[in-house]
């Protein structure tokens, strides 16, 4: 095999809990890990939930220490917001590509504060919460969520901000102004664009065009309302003023004063430059001043918007020409660095006909022009306005102003081809404007005094060609002719740039300036031009666009930068998915009625009401989610806001892959019969684990979400999007919604203030995890859950939103039942990106969506080097999540063994300084978190404080102290005063404390010479309303730290060194493979086997569940073992004796040398996995060992795998379940025996067809995807029959059965419950399916001084996230000696054991002591044993006379130091004094 | 919750509050977090575990002149090790005994169990332990010292 170079790093996608685990496994023995998660904090699901089962532990406070862990490990890289998007290479050697969705936060930066959601104006559905509550736009999915810093949902940009020419954030604004923030909300408009008024009257809005309300009813009249903003703004004593930057010196020049060199004006002010705008026309304004007829956008509102760009500083100077008054060449000697060129269309488009140049034909734009100046003469007679566009529009409505009573628009479209927008021509012939279409000009008579007095005109038969082009044609022969007194051409706009020309600025050929389309930069460096004079004739709105651009590449020019850099943005949107929006019309601003419009320019369109605002504001779909409105980025102090970020491809190189991407709940709203949608009382199952939490939307109070009120009886529906083919395509069982359902019940009943009644509906109640079936048993018998097997099919809905349901009993009755709540125990289920993702990574899934697997490699994918874990691999709960976690960490290590510690980081320390002997010097750091404690507590008044306490040298106050900068600083002070203890008044440590001892370390101090206080999450942010009393408990929490400090004392780990091998007990598969695993990764490994022979209980199994041949594997293990040279094996042996601690183990075993003798062996090793198995227990009852026809399953495999055995020749075959398992002797589940029965009865059925078997059964307990086996069998006629353990089934024997006798029938009869009577069954062989039990090893078991619980069972250190080690360290478990257990899960608990194990063995050495306990003065020891007896992990023990507590061993808990009588066993850091000192201080 | 910030007693109990790091300490932040507003009244301290405690670390403060001493621990059966909540109730119950003995109210010291997922709940114990310190009243111990400080 080729040599290849290994990467030793492991890509581990899924930050739930399974990644979490498999992340720290690796992490912590020798790989440099990279942590995918889509969400922007870790935890998973398992973070959601309240409590977890069977413990009812609450699953916050198991998982939080593991989420710090891994937010905080050096070896972990966390990639947030991403997935996977490609692989290449081989196992070994991957490379990976993810895509990481920017979050808009600075992990760095942001210190998790939250002033950004209260200012936040997005209210979305909190996800976290199963949208049972709300949160912002920014957020954090849940408090304790790491890393810390919040993130941004965005929906692209909104289609509204993305289409307007000036990307203004509308839906921002409209955001702002829904919260009555319309000061803020004209602030932000006025961040992309100066004239929100006069474009609130005159913009053709393009942005309401993509509203997406307007594809549920109409868009949102986007334009009134900003229109209404700058209405109040002006209203106000001092409209509000943009802040310029610093001022500058140098000079900018912008000719012509329309939109665009208004608004290059105002953002070039704003950056401090000395701006002047030179405008030829006597007013300022462009085309807004002389080409808007004043009834539209009247001249006083413009001149209000104009004059904020002058308060700027900007100079307008009117009647100045340029080419004339000014040059290129003067404004260069004047000391301008730029020109701007924004001269605009103010030139008229001829016709080109005969007669044109006749007295009483003006041009649209003079005549607008003329008008708007007061220049107008007042117009009689028929007046014909020639052109169909908005110009024309105008023209005509402002001639019917100048008294013309008889105006006729004309034009060559059609109507519905007029370019004019429609509200334009309505508003036309509403003002009396007779409208001709499809009519083109030929020529103008005129009278004697060379005045026209009448108009030909043609037919036009089309005016564009296929093409689109304008190409229009006539028909010659269609001609009319009408007299006219006026008539004012309006058929498009030009430039009059004769003045560029001569100024050597170059021109396109259509006319419009040259210039850069991105920088606007002409051919002549400093000058840049834009504007309709640029890119022909567009809107106000279009201009603005053209000024900011401007003004940004000018910007750039004077400083030197690159002008195109990062200027080309796209704008694509996508549009949120619109469902149920109720029909809210859009508001219709009042108009000026048309009597009242004659013979004056008062504006038309009214402004509409608060109330109309404040409604039409309401209207807002918020499409972008995050609205932009950039109030985080205001009051962000640690400036963490970036809204500029993108999403980004990271490339990484790994050599291999851990896939734990999870599940989701099943979506119960499809199956309408469950009236989930439509009945808020009826919630699933992730939904109540919500409402039963604390930090929950109802903060854990039980109530109902239709009204609040505390129900008083729920109803549980079990296998909803499970066991379901039809219509949920989910035929598997989802494992874990039976014990959900069972501990919501329990918990439900903890959190009632009344009695409450509780009731699951089921079909098998499957509690077949270990100690499960006593908690269903306590469940129903000590806390009066009801169960009842039946499943309900409908629930409806009475008038107080109680839920009904309708279901029928075992016994066949109609049952009607009202509630105040269903829980529906919704079941687990892959994603759609998950499967995306396996098709990235090209591995199998199997035909439920979840990885394709074999039970003999259960976490190994189809392709080498990526493995599975968690639900995904099919599913599961936390535990055996977390086993295979450990076990695809295994298996990751295993394939990159050689590359261990090849990537790993470490921190580079200095020496620690000695202070020994010197009085303490302490230096206080005040935390102001931004506003976040200074804007409560007096910080300047905490900080004088602090310096008059104690030993104090040095005091001071930072913005945020957890920042690099401050944090770099600290370090410099430390050093310079000479400080040997350091206090932070900040937030938690729990959250920052190991960064401020790693700061302080880094200087050279101990870190335990470092206290907290912790002034923010137990202060300032839960006395908000009172400065005073917060400004005082901040003074008395310093006080009481720097009281610790002042007796802190440095402490120190001794490093031990490891023997880096692994001992095995038990020669079974969990052993072997375990053994195999290890030696696989590197380490030597002994294992140690009381019986000749290898391969334990699976020495005697057919196959696997999936059908896998076992002998052949086992045999294939003890081979590959056997010539392993790492590995020593020990048959006929045991241990006799071990001692020592984790990392430096010895054990002495027994075993026989070569010639046979007893001879005891000693071996060192730095780890121990135990896994000593299990057997079938004897069953003794059924006749069982009285018939020769009775089996167990061994009997049965033993029976199968001889070819004449008379099993073959069968006819019918009773499988009896549950035998001497869920009884009164062994109440628990031996959890395979269901799923063996059945695959058993299969391959009966299979050799036999004919054979007729029954399976008597209690529950079917064929969890997780072995569910396909039991349909398989119902399908296939095996029949099942139930049966109550009060009346087991009874076994009659022929009388005196004489072995040779041919009749060995068998009698079996059992109580059928639907037909109510006793079911005989003649049988050829009945199968008992009795309990697995743990082999005895009572005496090994005290050995190795681990726990076994009342089944005999070894008892892990926790029954969820330490499902293998033993809560002494360095000691491991897995296979049956833990629990009843499939092969595939023994096979997953035995690599995890090893994976747990390498975090030990892969080091040199371990570090020992710290905050540990000691015995400080054993001169003094009594030897009482009150420490050996109270110590929960049994630690001390005597040692040359007194009480000895080995620092490797101990938990650091100080039960010890606080019973012990004589005080001299202390807990380090914790010591008597510093905690006394600590409340001492207070009343000092 | 007691609004106890507009009740007429002026008294500002002075109570000290053991928490351990795993639950009651997370509890106390999470409150924070979640901006629930309690008295300020208490002043924790923090302790790997309530099984730490030793009987002196209460009776310290209250010969300090502390009102209250209130220690807040996992739920029972939840202790991050094992049994130290239990080891604690236990003490707590010690001391409120020798507290009655020495004719002083044993309510002035008090244990609580809670998860660290109980935010809500850290802030209702606060409040409701300043409760039954104000009703107590202020600590004769407290006073007995004010006044003989005040007297020298």
């Amino acid at each position: 095999m080729a040599h290849v170079e290994k990467t030793g790093a492991v890509l581990v996608v899924g930050g739930g809990i399974a990644g979490i685990q498999a992340a720290l496994d690796l992490a912590d023995s020798g790989f440099l890990v990279h942590l995918v998660e889509q969400e922007a904090q870790i935890g998973g699901v398992m973070a959601q939930l309240d409590k977890t089962f069977p413990t009812n532990d609450c699953a916050m406070c198991v998982i939080s220490p593991k989420l710090v862990e891994a937010g905080r490990h050096l070896n972990i890289d966390l990639h947030t917001r991403s997935r996977v998007t490609g692989i290449t290479g081989e196992a070994g050697q991957f490379s990976v590509t993810l895509e990481e969705q920017a979050r808009f936060v600075d992990l760095d930066k942001c210190t998790s504060c939250g002033e950004c959601a209260k200012v936040c104006p997005v209210t979305v559905p909190n996800r976290f919460d199963q949208e049972l509550g709300s949160r912002k736009a920014i957020y954090k999915l849940y408090p304790q969520g790491m890393p810390g810093a919040w993130a941004i949902d965005k929906r692209s940009v909104a289609p509204c901000k993305a289409t307007c020419p000036a990307h203004v954030s509308i839906q921002g604004f409209i955001a702002l102004m829904q919260q009555g923030k319309y000061a803020e909300a004209l602030k932000l408009f006025k961040q992309e664009h100066p004239f929100p008024g006069s474009c609130g009257r005159v913009c053709h809005h393009p942005c309401e065009s993509v509203c997406t309300r307007g594809d549920a009813d109409q868009p949102l009249a986007i334009q009134y309302l900003h229109r209404f903003l700058a209405d109040l703004d002006f209203e106000q004593e001092s409209p509000w003023l943009p802040e310029i930057q610093e001022k500058r010196e140098e000079k900018v020049a912008v000719v012509g004063s329309g939109p665009a060199g208004l608004t290059a004006a105002y953002y070039l002010a704003q950056k401090g430059y000395q701006v002047t705008v030179y405008e030829k026309l006597p007013v300022k304004g462009g085309m807004m001043a002389v080409g808007i007829p004043e009834y539209r956008l009247p001249k006083a509102e413009l001149e209000k918007e104009i004059a904020v760009i002058e308060a700027l500083g900007v100079t307008i100077e009117t009647g100045v020409a340029f080419g004339k008054d000014i040059t290129l060449d003067s404004l260069k000697k004047d000391g301008f660095s730029a020109v701007f060129m924004a001269t605009g269309l103010h030139g008229s488009r001829a016709l080109g006909v005969k007669g044109e140049d006749l007295k009483g034909i003006q041009k649209g734009t003079t005549f607008l022009r003329d008008a708007a100046l007061g220049k107008a003469e007042k117009l009689t007679g028929k007046t014909i306005v020639i052109g169909g566009g908005n110009v024309a529009v105008d023209v005509s409505l402002t001639a019917r102003r100048l008294g013309c009573d008889d105006v006729t628009m004309v034009c060559l479209e059609k109507r519905d081809e007029m370019p004019a927008w429609d509200y334009e021509i309505e508003e036309a012939i509403e003002e009396k404007v007779n409208i001709v279409n499809s009519k083109g000009p030929l020529r103008f008579y005129g009278n004697d005094d060379g005045r026209v007095v009448e108009v030909a005109f043609q037919e036009c038969t089309s005016v564009f060609d296929e093409n689109g082009r304008f190409n229009p044609q006539y028909d010659d022969c269609q001609l009319t002719s009408c007299e006219v007194d006026n008539v004012i051409v309006a058929i498009g706009q030009t430039g009059e740039t004769d003045f560029a020309r001569d100024q050597g600025i170059s021109l396109t050929r259509p006319g419009g300036y040259e210039a850069d389309p991105v920088t606007l930069q002409t051919p002549i460096d400093w000058v840049f031009a834009g504007g309709d004079a640029f890119y022909g004739p567009k809107s106000v709105v279009d201009a603005v666009a053209s000024g900011k651009t401007a003004a940004e590449s000018i910007h750039r020019f004077i400083n030197g930068l690159d002008l195109a850099e990062g200027r080309e943005k796209s704008w694509d949107y996508d549009k949120p998915e619109i469902t149920e929006v109720p029909n809210v019309p859009r508001v219709q601003a009042e108009k000026l009625p048309v009597s009242q419009r004659e013979g004056n320019f008062r504006e038309v369109t009214q402004a509409l009401a608060k109330e109309l605002i404040d409604r039409e504001a309401a209207r807002c779909l918020s499409c972008g989610i995050c609205s932009e409105c950039y109030q985080c980025v205001e009051v962000c102090l640690a400036g963490a806001v970036d809204h500029a970020m993108t999403t980004r491809t990271v490339s990484l190189d790994v050599g291999a892959v851990i896939l734990a991407p999870g599940f989701k709940a099943f979506d119960p709203s499809e199956l309408a019969q469950l009236n989930y949608a439509g009945n808020p009382n009826v919630v699933t199952s992730l939904e109540f684990e919500r409402i039963l939490s604390a930090s929950g939307p109802f903060q854990g109070h039980l109530v109902r979400p239709s009204d609040l009120r505390e129900p008083e009886k729920i109803a549980w529906l079990q296998c909803v999007g499970s066991r379901d083919e039809n219509p949920c395509s989910h035929g598997y069982c989802s494992s874990v919604c039976c014990m959900i359902a069972a501990k919501q019940t329990v918990i439900a009943k903890e959190h009632s203030s009344g009695p409450l009644e509780t009731t699951v509906f089921f079909m098998d109640m499957r509690t077949h995890g270990k100690d499960f079936e006593r908690y269903y048993q306590r469940a129903e018998q000590e806390k009066g859950v009801r169960f009842i097997r039946s499943r309900v099919h409908t629930v409806e809905t009475d008038a107080d939103q109680n839920p009904v349901l309708k279901y029928v009993t075992e016994e066949g009755g109609l049952e009607t039942e009202t509630f105040d709540m269903v829980v529906l125990s919704v079941g687990l289920e892959t994603t759609e990106q998950t499967r995306e993702l396996a098709e990235n990574l090209g591995i199998d899934i199997n035909a439920h969506g979840f990885a394709g697997t074999s039970d003999l490699s259960p976490v190994a994918a189809s392709r080498s080097g990526i493995f599975v874990c968690g639900v995904f691999q099919g599913p599961k709960d936390i535990p055996q999540s977390v086993m295979e976690a450990s076990a695809a960490a295994a298996g990751a290590a295993a394939e990159l063994a050689p590359a261990r510690g090849s990537l790993t980081r470490t921190r580079e320390l200095p020496p620690e300084q000695d202070f020994s002997g010197q009085m303490p010097r302490v230096g206080v750091f005040v935390c102001n978190c931004g506003i976040n404690i200074g804007g409560v507590a007096d910080v300047p008044a905490v900080r004088e404080f602090a310096r008059t306490l104690p030993h104090v040298v040095h005091v001071e106050d930072n913005l945020f102290t957890c920042s690099q900068d401050t944090q770099d600083k600290m370090k410099q002070v430390i050093l310079e005063h000479g400080i040997n203890r350091v206090v932070v008044a900040s937030c938690s440590p729990r959250t920052h404390e190991p960064l401020f001892q790693e700061t302080i370390r880094e200087a050279g101090l101990n870190k335990y010479l470092f206290e907290m206080a912790n002034i923010r999450d137990q202060n300032t942010w839960v006395h908000m309303n009172n400065p005073d009393q917060a400004t005082a408990k901040a003074k008395d929490l310093v006080a009481m730290a720097v009281a610790r400090a002042n007796c802190a004392e440095p402490l120190y780990q001794i490093p031990l060194s490891v023997e880096r091998s692994l001992l095995v007990v038990g020669g079974g598969v969990a052993g072997m493979t375990a053994a195999l695993s290890a030696a696989r990764q590197g380490y030597p490994v002994t294992l140690v086997e009381r019986e000749d022979t290898l391969g334990g209980v699976a020495g005697h199994l057919l196959t696997t569940v999936q059908g896998e041949p076992v002998a052949p594997f086992v045999l294939n293990l003890v081979e590959t073992l056997s010539k392993d040279e790492r590995v020593q094996m020990y048959k006929n042996s045991e241990v006799l004796e071990t001692t020592g601690v984790l990392g430096n183990f010895t054990t002495r075993i027994m075993t026989r040398a070569d010639d046979g003798k007893p001879v005891a062996v000693t071996v060192r090793h730095g780890a121990t996995i135990l896994a000593t198995g299990g057997k079938e227990s004897v069953p003794d009852d059924y006749a069982y060992g009285r018939h020769p026809r009775v089996y167990t399953h061994l009997d049965l495999n033993r029976a199968m795998a001889e070819p004449g055995h008379g099993i073959h020749g069968a006819k019918t075959v009773v499988f009896i379940q549950c035998v001497g398992s869920r009884n009164d002797q062994r109440p628990y589940c031996s959890r395979i025996c269901c799923t063996v029965s059945i695959k058993k009865a299969l391959m009966l059925k299979q050799e036999h067809p004919d054979m007729d078997i029954y399976i008597l059964y209690r529950d079917i307990r064929t969890y997780g995807l072995k569910e396909d086996l039991y349909t398989e069998a119902r399908k296939k006629g095996i029949l099942f029959i139930r049966y109550e353990p009060e009346a087991p089934p009874e076994i009659t024997t022929p009388e005196g059965p004489d072995p040779s006798s041919r009749d060995l029938t068998l009698q079996v009869t059992v109580k059928e419950r639907i037909l109510k009577m006793d079911v005989a069954i003649s049988a050829d062989a009945v199968v008992l399916a009795s309990a697995v039990l743990p082999h005895e090893n009572r005496e090994l078991f005290e050995l190795f001084k681990v726990p076994v619980n009342a089944d005999g069972f070894l008892n892990e250190a926790h029954a969820k996230l330490r499902p293998v080690d033993f809560a002494s360290e360095g000691i491991f478990l897995a296979g049956l000696a833990h629990y009843p257990k499939s092969l595939d899960e023994t096979i997953a608990q035995a690599q995890a054991a090893v994976a747990r194990a390498s975090v030990i063995l892969s080091r040199d050495h371990i570090l020992v002591g710290g905050v540990v306990a000691e015995n400080i003065h054993p001169e003094q020891c009594a030897r009482c044993l009150v420490c050996v007896r109270n110590c929960p992990y049994g630690v001390p023990r005597i040692k040359e006379g007194h009480a000895w507590i080995d620092p490797a061993l101990c938990h650091g808990c100080g039960i010890c130091a606080a019973e012990c009588p004589a005080k001299i066993l202390t807990l380090h850091h914790f010591t008597d004094r510093q905690l006394t000192e600590k409340s001492h201080a207070l009343f000092a | 919750m007691p609004d106890i910030n507009t009740s007429e007693a002026a008294f500002e109990p002075r109570i000290i509050g053991f928490c351990c790091k795993f639950c009651a300490y997370a509890a106390a932040d999470l409150a924070g977090s979640m901006r629930i507003s309690y008295p300020a009244s208490v002043k924790i301290i923090q302790v790997p575990c309530t099984g730490r405690i030793d009987m002196i670390h209460i009776l310290k403060p209250i010969e300090d002149g502390a009102d209250g001493v209130m220690i807040a621990g996992c739920l029972e059966g939840e202790c991050h090790f094992l049994q130290g909540n239990l080891k604690a109730r236990s003490r707590v119950e010690a001391v409120r005994r020798i507290l009655a003995q020495i004719g002083m109210e044993p309510d002035r010291v008090a244990m609580f169990n809670l998860s660290s997922a109980m935010g809500p709940k850290f802030a209702e114990i606060t409040a409701q332990m300043t409760d039954r310190i104000r009703q107590l009243g202020p600590s004769p111990v407290g006073e007995a010292g004010k006044k003989s400080r005040n007297a020298a």
